[in-house]
C-alpha cells in the first residue's frame, strides 16, 4: 500500500512572505486569541499557495507545518493530521497546474473518462496521482465538486473549468501550457448554469402577458 | 443522582455518567476497545454498542449520557448482531497473525473475537497492509494490527503530555504515526504497550520472549523513583520477563515510569552473585562462611565510632533497619541516608514528606516548583500534574517554576528565576507569583533535591516553609509544603532515623576518611574517589557498579524483585514488596546477610525471621506497623508548628539550582546496567547539562 503521507523531499525552511502575512492576519483577526488553533486550515491553504507562487508547486512542506503549529500554538502532529486529512491540501509537491478531474456519478455520466483521457493526451500522464515529465501537470482524481449542472468539470488549481469535453480540455491545458490562464467558468456558450444560448423561458415580460 | 435501568435492573449513577459507565455500575460488562477510563470518549470503534428504549438504533454507550429513567439493554439480538457486525468490520483488515503476535492472550481483540467474531471470514479482497512505525527503541510497532481506536493518540496528548502521535490521512488511508518518523520524547512510552488493545504497540525489548499466560506474576513496588509505583513483576522460570503497572489511584492509577518497566534487563547483568574478598589489592571469590569471617576479624578491634555506613538508593527498609541495628549494637552512630548529601528537616515526619500526598495534586490549584523537574524525578508525578493542569482549564492552574528546566515540562510552566533569591522575592510581594499563591485556596509547593542538596538547603527550605505559611498552604486541613524525593529508600530510611547520631559522621566526612570501615548498603553513587585508600569498604550491594570496584569485601544482595522488602514513597506512605524471584548464584537478602553476620561478630541481631524484623521496625517506627499488608499513609503534622524565621538557617546563596538528574535513563545501578535504558539514553540524549549555567 502507498503511504500517500510520506514526506518527499522536504525543503529546509519555510517562511511565510509579506503577501501571505498579510493573508494571516486577517483570518487570525477572525478568531479569538486563545482559538486561533481554529485558522490551521487557513493558514495551510496560504501556505500552500505562497509555495505554489514562490517555487511554482502549490504543497505543504512539513516545515510549513511546523511553523504554523508554532504560530497557532498548536502540537505540530494536530497540523499534520489536518493537512493529512484533506485532499487538497498537498503534502507532496506537485506540478505547476494541478488538473482534478472530477469522476463522480454525474461528471462520469456527462463524459468524465473522456476528460480524463484527453488530460492524460495532453499531458503525457498515465495515472492519477502523477505529475507529468516536464514537471508542468499533476493530474488528481476528485470526488464530487458540487457543480454537477455544469458536468462534466476539470479543476485547474483554484478554478472550475466547466462543461468539459476531450476537445475543451485540450485546448485549455494548451493555454495553460503556454503560460495563460482560460477565463473559468462555462466552456460553452451559456451563462453559469443557465441554458445554453441564452434564456429559455420567461422571454415575454411579464407586462406584455397580461395583455 | 440517576436512575437508569439496565437490562431490568434499576442503578444509581451521578449525572453526566455514560450509558457504559451505568452498565458498569450494574454489573454489566461492555466491550470496548477506543473507550479507556482515563482518556478522553472517542466513540470510534463501535464496539459498546447498546440498545437504548424508543432510540432508533444502537448507540455508542461510551459517549451516551445518562438520562433518568433511561432504559438500556445490553444483550439483545439487535445488540449481539450490531456488535458482530462491528467485529466483522475491524476483522476485515487484521491480520490473524495470532500466534506470532506478542499480545497473543491478553489481547481485547482476541478476547472479544471469541465473543462476536464469526467462524469464517466473507472478505475476499486484498487487506490493507500499513507499514511499521520507528518509536524508538522502547515500543515496537506491527501497525497492521492496528484497529485506530486512537488510545495511543489520546495517551501521548493527555496524560503523557507529549503529542507526537496522531491519526493521519483519512479512511482506507488512515494510519497512526508520528508523520516525521521520530522515537516518542515521553518518559511513559511504555504504558502506549499496555493502552493498546491490540497487537500493534507491543514491548520492543521483549519481543517475542514469551507469553502473557506463562508468568508468574508478584505484586511488588517499583524503586526507579521515589513514587512508590505499585507494579506487578511477570517472571518466568528465575527469570524477570517483564513489569507492568498495577492500578492504585492514591499513588501511580495505573501509569509506570519507562524506567521502572523496561530496566529489567539490568537485573541479569553486572550482578554480583558470590562474596569477593580483597586480600592485597587482588580480589578473590570465597565461599560465604570465609567472607563473613574475614570480615569480622577486620571489624575485631575498630572502636564503634571508626564503623560507618552509608545507604544506596534502592534500600529496602528491613535491610536498612538491621544494618542500623548492627551498628548501634557496635556503638556507632555513623549512618547516613543521603548518599547525594541532600538536607531535610527531621524535626517532624513532615519535614521529609510530599504532605498533600500524591492524589493531593487532583485539589491543588497553583503549584510553585522549588528546585525540581518531576518529569526526570518522577514521570507519573509529573503526569498527575499534567492531569491537574489539563482538568483545570485554561489558567485554572497556574504553575511557577524556580530552576532552569531541562526539558518540556508537558504544561504550561512560568520560568520566576533560576536561583533562591526568587523565593525571597516571592516571600517579600515582589514577585508576580506571590499573589498567585496568595489568591489560591489549596496552593501547592514542592521543594526538589536540586534545593536541598545545595549548601544553603536550610535557607531554602525555611524560605519555602515561611511561605507555605504566608500563603495558607499549611493549615489543618491542606497541607501544600511538600518534599519530592529521588531516592525510592529515602523516606524509609529517614523514618528509622538512618542519619547521624549527635557525634556521629555524615555521608561526605564518613567517605573523607571520617571512619576506619565504611559500609556500603547499595550506596554507588557517593564520591568514591574520596575515599582515603586506607579505608576498608565492605559492599553489600546488587550489581558490580562504581562501588564494588573501590570495596574490599563484597557481600552479594538481593535486588528489589528478589526480596519481600518494605518501601516507603515520596508521600510517606509504607508499601510492601513480595519476591518474584530468587536471587542469582549465593546472593542472598540483604537483612539476612546482615543478621549472619552479627552472629559471626557476636552481636547478634534480635530477630531471625522477617516476622520478628518487622514487628522490631514497627517499634522503631509505628509508621512500619501495617496489618494485613494494607498501604496506610499516616501523615505527618505541620499545622500547629510555627514558621521559624529564616534567618536562623542561613543566607539563601544566588547560585542558579542545577538539575539532579542528567541522564533520566542512567540514575541508578539496575538502569546503568541495563542495555535497554543504555540504548534509551544514546537515542534521547544527555539532558543540556550546561542548562543551569
Amino acid at each position: 500500500m502507498s503511504t500517500a503521507w510520506t514526506p518527499a523531499e522536504q525543503p529546509d525552511s519555510f517562511v511565510f512572505d509579506s503577501a501571505s502575512e498579510a493573508e494571516i492576519a486577517g483570518v487570525l483577526s477572525k478568531y479569538p486569541e486563545e482559538r486561533k488553533a481554529s485558522a490551521v486550515m487557513p493558514l495551510l491553504y496560504i501556505a500552500q499557495r505562497q509555495m505554489g507562487r514562490v517555487t511554482g508547486s502549490a504543497w505543504v512542506p512539513v516545515v510549513a507545518m511546523d511553523v504554523i503549529a508554532q504560530r497557532l500554538g498548536m502540537a505540530a502532529m494536530r497540523v499534520y493530521e489536518v493537512a493529512s486529512f484533506y485532499t487538497m491540501f498537498n503534502t507532496r509537491p506537485i506540478g505547476r497546474y494541478h488538473l482534478q478531474v472530477c469522476t463522480t456519478t454525474p461528471c462520469w455520466l456527462r463524459g468524465s473518462d473522456d476528460v480524463v483521457e484527453a488530460c492524460q493526451k495532453a499531458t503525457g500522464i498515465q495515472h492519477f496521482g502523477e505529475t507529468s515529465a516536464d514537471g508542468l501537470f499533476t493530474m488528481t482524481e476528485v470526488e464530487c465538486l458540487g457543480a454537477c449542472a455544469n458536468a462534466p468539470i476539470l479543476q485547474v488549481d483554484d478554478d472550475f473549468y466547466e462543461d468539459m469535453n476531450a476537445e475543451r480540455t485540450a485546448q485549455v491545458i494548451a493555454e495553460l501550457r503556454a503560460g495563460r490562464r482560460p477565463t473559468p467558468g462555462p466552456m460553452i456558450d451559456r451563462n453559469v448554469s443557465a441554458p445554453e444560448g441564452g434564456r429559455k423561458t420567461l422571454l415575454s415580460s411579464s407586462t406584455a402577458d397580461q395583455e | 443522582m440517576v436512575r437508569v435501568i439496565v437490562d431490568g435492573t434499576p442503578v444509581d449513577v451521578p449525572p453526566g455518567s455514560s450509558a457504559l459507565q451505568a452498565c458498569e455500575a450494574a454489573g454489566k460488562e461492555i466491550p470496548r476497545f477506543c473507550y479507556h477510563e482515563r482518556l478522553s470518549v472517542a466513540g470510534n470503534c463501535r464496539m459498546c454498542l447498546v440498545e437504548v428504549a424508543r432510540a432508533p438504533k444502537p448507540v455508542a454507550s461510551c459517549g451516551f449520557p445518562v438520562a433518568d429513567g433511561m432504559q438500556i439493554f445490553t444483550d439483545t439480538e439487535v445488540v449481539r448482531r450490531a456488535r458482530r457486525a462491528v467485529m466483522e468490520f475491524l476483522l476485515i483488515n487484521h491480520p490473524l497473525d495470532c500466534p506470532i503476535c506478542d499480545q497473543g492472550g491478553e489481547c481485547d481483540l482476541q478476547d472479544q473475537a471469541y465473543g462476536y467474531g464469526s467462524g469464517v471470514s466473507r472478505y475476499k479482497e486484498d487487506k490493507r497492509a500499513v507499514t511499521d512505525k520507528d518509536l524508538g527503541p522502547l515500543v515496537k510497532t506491527v501497525m497492521t494490527r492496528c484497529i485506530q481506536c486512537t488510545r495511543c493518540v489520546r495517551f501521548s496528548t493527555e496524560v503523557a503530555g507529549t503529542p507526537e502521535l496522531g491519526l493521519v490521512s483519512r479512511g482506507e488511508n488512515a494510519e497512526i504515526t508520528t508523520y516525521v518518523e521520530k522515537a516518542l520524547t515521553s518518559e511513559l512510552s511504555g504504558n502506549l504497550i499496555d493502552v493498546c488493545p491490540v497487537g500493534a504497540l507491543t514491548a520492543k525489548p521483549s519481543a517475542f520472549h514469551a507469553r502473557s499466560w506463562e508468568y508468574k506474576k508478584t505484586d511488588s513496588i517499583d524503586v526507579m523513583d521515589a513514587l512508590g509505583t505499585n507494579i506487578q513483576v511477570q517472571a518466568r522460570g528465575g527469570e524477570v520477563m517483564r513489569i507492568v503497572p498495577r492500578v492504585n489511584d492514591d499513588v501511580n492509577e495505573e501509569w509506570l515510569s519507562d524506567k521502572g518497566r523496561f530496566s529489567i534487563d539490568g537485573l541479569k547483568r553486572k550482578r554480583l552473585d558470590r562474596p569477593w574478598v580483597r586480600v592485597h589489592g587482588k580480589i578473590s571469590s570465597v565461599s560465604w562462611k570465609d567472607a563473613l569471617i574475614a570480615l569480622a576479624r577486620r571489624f575485631d578491634g575498630v572502636p564503634g565510632d571508626r564503623i560507618g555506613a552509608i545507604a544506596g538508593d534502592l534500600c529496602d527498609a528491613e535491610s536498612l533497619c538491621a544494618i542500623k541495628d548492627l551498628l548501634q549494637s557496635l556503638g556507632s552512630s555513623n549512618l547516613d541516608c543521603r548518599q547525594d548529601g541532600a538536607w531535610y528537616d527531621t524535626s517532624a515526619r513532615a519535614g521529609y514528606l510530599f504532605n498533600s500526598d500524591i492524589s493531593g495534586i487532583d485539589q491543588a490549584d497553583a503549584l510553585l516548583l522549588v528546585g525540581t523537574m518531576p518529569r526526570h524525578e518522577a514521570p507519573v508525578l509529573n503526569a498527575r500534574i499534567r492531569k491537574r493542569f489539563v482538568d483545570a482549564g485554561r489558567g485554572g492552574f497556574p504553575i511557577g517554576m524556580i530552576g532552569t528546566p531541562s526539558a518540556d515540562m508537558t504544561y504550561d510552566v512560568t520560568v520566576l528565576g533560576n536561583g533562591p533569591d526568587v523565593l525571597a522575592d516571592i516571600l517579600s510581594g515582589k514577585n508576580a507569583f506571590a499573589e498567585v499563591l496568595q489568591n489560591a485556596k489549596n496552593p501547592m509547593i514542592i521543594v526538589g533535591h536540586s534545593a536541598l542538596t545545595r549548601r544553603d538547603a536550610p535557607a531554602i527550605y525555611a524560605a519555602c516553609r515561611e511561605l507555605a505559611h504566608a500563603c495558607g498552604a499549611v493549615t489543618p486541613e491542606w497541607q501544600g509544603l511538600n518534599i519530592l524525593h529521588t531516592a525510592a529508600s529515602r523516606v524509609g530510611a529517614l523514618d528509622l532515623g538512618f542519619l547521624p547520631g549527635p557525634h556521629g559522621c555524615d555521608a561526605a566526612s564518613m567517605l573523607r576518611g571520617g571512619v576506619e570501615i565504611l559500609w556500603l548498603l547499595g550506596a554507588d553513587d557517593v564520591q568514591l574517589d574520596r575515599i582515603p585508600p586506607e579505608t576498608f569498604v565492605v559492599y553489600l550491594g546488587h550489581h558490580g557498579d562504581a562501588a564494588a570496584q573501590r570495596a574490599d569485601i563484597i557481600l552479594p544482595g538481593a535486588a528489589y524483585t528478589e526480596k519481600p522488602g518494605t518501601y516507603v514513597n515520596t508521600a510517606g506512605r509504607v508499601q510492601r514488596a513480595f519476591r518474584a524471584v530468587f536471587a542469582p548464584g549465593e546472593a542472598r537478602e540483604d537483612w539476612r546477610i546482615i543478621r549472619a553476620f552479627s552472629e559471626v561478630l557476636g552481636h547478634t541481631l534480635p530477630y531471625d525471621t522477617l516476622e520478628q524484623l518487622r514487628a522490631h521496625m514497627a517499634q522503631v517506627n509505628p509508621v512500619f506497623a501495617m496489618n494485613g499488608g494494607s498501604v496506610q499513609r499516616l501523615a505527618g503534622t505541620t499545622g500547629g508548628q510555627a514558621a521559624p524565621a529564616s534567618g536562623q538557617a542561613g543566607e539563601l546563596m544566588p547560585a542558579p539550582f542545577r538539575p539532579v538528574i542528567q541522564d533520566y535513563y542512567q540514575t541508578n545501578v539496575i538502569s546503568r546496567a541495563s542495555q535497554t535504558m543504555a540504548e534509551c539514553s544514546k537515542v534521547y540524549g544527555v539532558a543540556p547539562a550546561v542548562a543551569a549555567e
